[in-house]
């Protein structure tokens, strides 16, 4: 089943162009729209949410365009990403209120469900105010969940966790995926996504770089070219020996070492220790000089 | 599709507040009550009514002239309703779309007509509270509980409240939260302050002499200065009232949050 389906579409405010002509399908399971601050990935969210109406092209969600369609929230629960809930609740009252607000028959047993999901049940009779980040961020998932909607939207959601609280969300999210639900969540960080999602949609400058299976891009952005700094007992000797391989395109002698550019990280990676072996050099440093995600995703985007 | 259904929902429940065939939505009222008086600004709602009265008491028993309650009632009165309403329409929705808790809100299937309407008759009910019972108050204190002047003043700034409320309502869902507060600073006290009295037919277009004229159509004293017909006011009040509401509610309907840019 296609749940969201996004096409041809584009967003701009004035000039700038915040998302360009994307064209992406999401279906049950976990999806990370994965990419860097500003990309893309909230614009995005916000138009399958409803909240923003796409400059060009059409946006559904179970087959209904998203713009100007309340009605959707029945199948959908939606986490923004701003930090701004009714602080002036306890948890349980939030959760209660949203569950009321979606009309359902006992609004109290689906909001204790949605909280002890959330693990929030110790928690619940504290007004948000007093809540630190990541429970806010829980509180606000169970609020999304209280009426078991098919497709959950979530910007950012791990904000502000600590490494429990994160660990435990990515198991209720994954755990939904796989009961059918329909996961779309946003984040900057790979680790999340490449620990959530089987499926992802890479977002770089408004465009949609990659997109699919999570294991056949992270092979794309492991073998994509990478530069290294190498520091060693002979450097010009290493120089020598590693132009020999075909898994280096480039060397540069410089005052701080070895600037090598690898065609292929994997094949570099793991050549590199045999070279300063077989030559009886040894290797003092190896650091990647363009590990930045920013470099990934320009290497996505141009690839 | 996904798991168990086991949190169907009851369209057809009755809920103590859910009234108009679905117009109203008593979740959205009681958020928004607890919402606009948890706010720091809800110190200020009583303000300008403990001011009003205090001046009534000392006219009351200082003043020499026995034309000031209608005067002095007509005009500060009438701005304390302006400003009451101000504080309170702009909170009511303003707020929430100022901190983002709107979103929330508006993530649920409540349709935004529910939500304008619910937000806008909390509005007008604290407005009520806040503005036109010290209004009637001040009367009282000057006249007498059952004079036709406090009774006037009381129906003219109840009607003031349901108009002033329902275009403050309107500019905080047209508007950003500032440029809003700027509009209706500048509507209440230069188009009514100043250029309704100096202008002739400004006043058509002035919620103050609507209510000026409703109350003097109840007080019949020509000290309150109304210069519109008591019908004229009305059908002027209720058309500016449902165009203001229906705009708020395509307002909302198109509501945007601001997304990132690359």
């Amino acid at each position: 089943m296609t749940a969201i389906e996004l096409n041809g579409v584009s967003r701009w405010y004035g000039n700038v162009v915040a998302v360009n002509d994307v064209t992406m399908t999401i279906g049950p399971g976990v999806t990370g729209l994965l990419g860097p601050n500003g990309a893309g990935k909230t614009t995005i969210l916000h138009m399958i949410a409803g909240f923003l109406s796409p400059s060009r092209g059409e946006v559904t969600v179970a087959g209904h365009s998203s713009w100007r369609n309340p009605a959707m929230f029945r199948q959908v629960g939606l986490v923004p990403e701003r930090d701004s809930v009714y602080a002036f609740l306890t948890g349980q009252e939030f959760c209660v209120a949203t569950a009321r607000l979606h009309k359902l028959a006992d609004p109290a047993g689906a909001a204790r469900r949605a909280i002890e999901l959330l693990g929030m049940t110790d928690a619940q009779d504290r007004k948000i105010s007093t809540y630190s980040k990541g429970m806010r961020q829980r509180i606000k998932v169970a609020a999304a969940l209280v009426h078991d909607p098919e497709i959950v939207l979530l910007d950012e959601p791990f904000n502000g966790m600590d490494p429990r609280q994160r660990l435990h969300m990515m198991d209720v999210l994954s755990t939904e995926g796989e009961r059918g639900r329909v996961i779309v969540f946003s984040s900057h960080i790979l680790e999340e996504v490449e620990r959530l999602s089987g499926t992802i949609q890479v977002i770089v400058g408004g465009r949609l770089a990659a997109s699919g299976d999570f294991r056949a891009i992270r092979r794309l952005m492991t073998n994509r070219p990478h530069v290294f700094m190498l520091r060693s007992s002979d450097d010009r000797a290493l120089a020598a020996a590693l132009m020999r391989r075909p898994a280096v395109n480039a060397v540069e002698l410089t005052p701080h070492g070895l600037q090598v550019r690898a065609a292929d990280y994997g094949t570099f990676t793991r050549e590199i220790a045999a070279i300063t072996r077989d030559y009886g050099i040894r290797l003092l440093q190896v650091s990647p000089a363009d590990e930045s995600l920013e470099s990934v995703f320009a290497y996505l985007l141009a690839a | 599709m996904a798991g168990a259904r086991n949190q169907g929902r009851d369209d057809d429940e009755e809920r103590p507040v859910r009234t108009m065939d679905g117009l109203l939505n008593g979740v959205v009222m009681r958020l928004t009550l607890r919402a606009t008086m948890s706010r720091k600004r809800a110190l200020l709602f009583a303000l300008p009514a403990v001011i009003l009265i205090s001046i009534s008491v000392l006219l009351t028993n200082t003043a020499q002239s026995p034309v000031w309650p209608p005067e002095i009632l007509g005009t500060v009165g009438l701005l304390v309703v302006a400003l009451t309403s101000l504080l309170v329409g702009g909170s009511v929705l303003g707020g929430e779309i100022e901190d983002g808790s709107i979103v929330h809100l508006l993530a649920t299937p409540v349709s935004r007509r529910s939500v304008v309407l619910s937000k806008y008759v909390v509005a007008v009910v604290l407005t009520w509270v806040f503005a036109a019972v010290p209004e009637y108050l001040a009367g009282a204190i000057a006249k007498g509980a059952g004079n036709s002047l406090a009774i006037g003043l009381l129906v003219g700034a109840l009607a003031g409240a349901a108009i002033y409320n329902a275009l403050f309502v309107l500019l905080t869902a047209a508007f950003s939260p500032g440029r809003a507060l700027a509009v209706s600073l500048l509507y209440v006290l230069i188009w009514e302050g100043l250029l309704a009295s100096l202008v002739p037919g400004v006043s058509l277009l002035s919620v103050e002499h609507y209510s000026l004229s409703i109350a003097n159509s109840i007080a019949h004293n020509g000290a309150l200065h109304a210069d519109l017909g008591t019908g004229t006011a009305i059908g002027m009040g209720v058309a500016v009232t449902l165009v203001a509401l229906v705009l708020a509610v395509i307002r909302l309907s198109e509501f945007s949050v601001k997304g990132d840019v690359a």
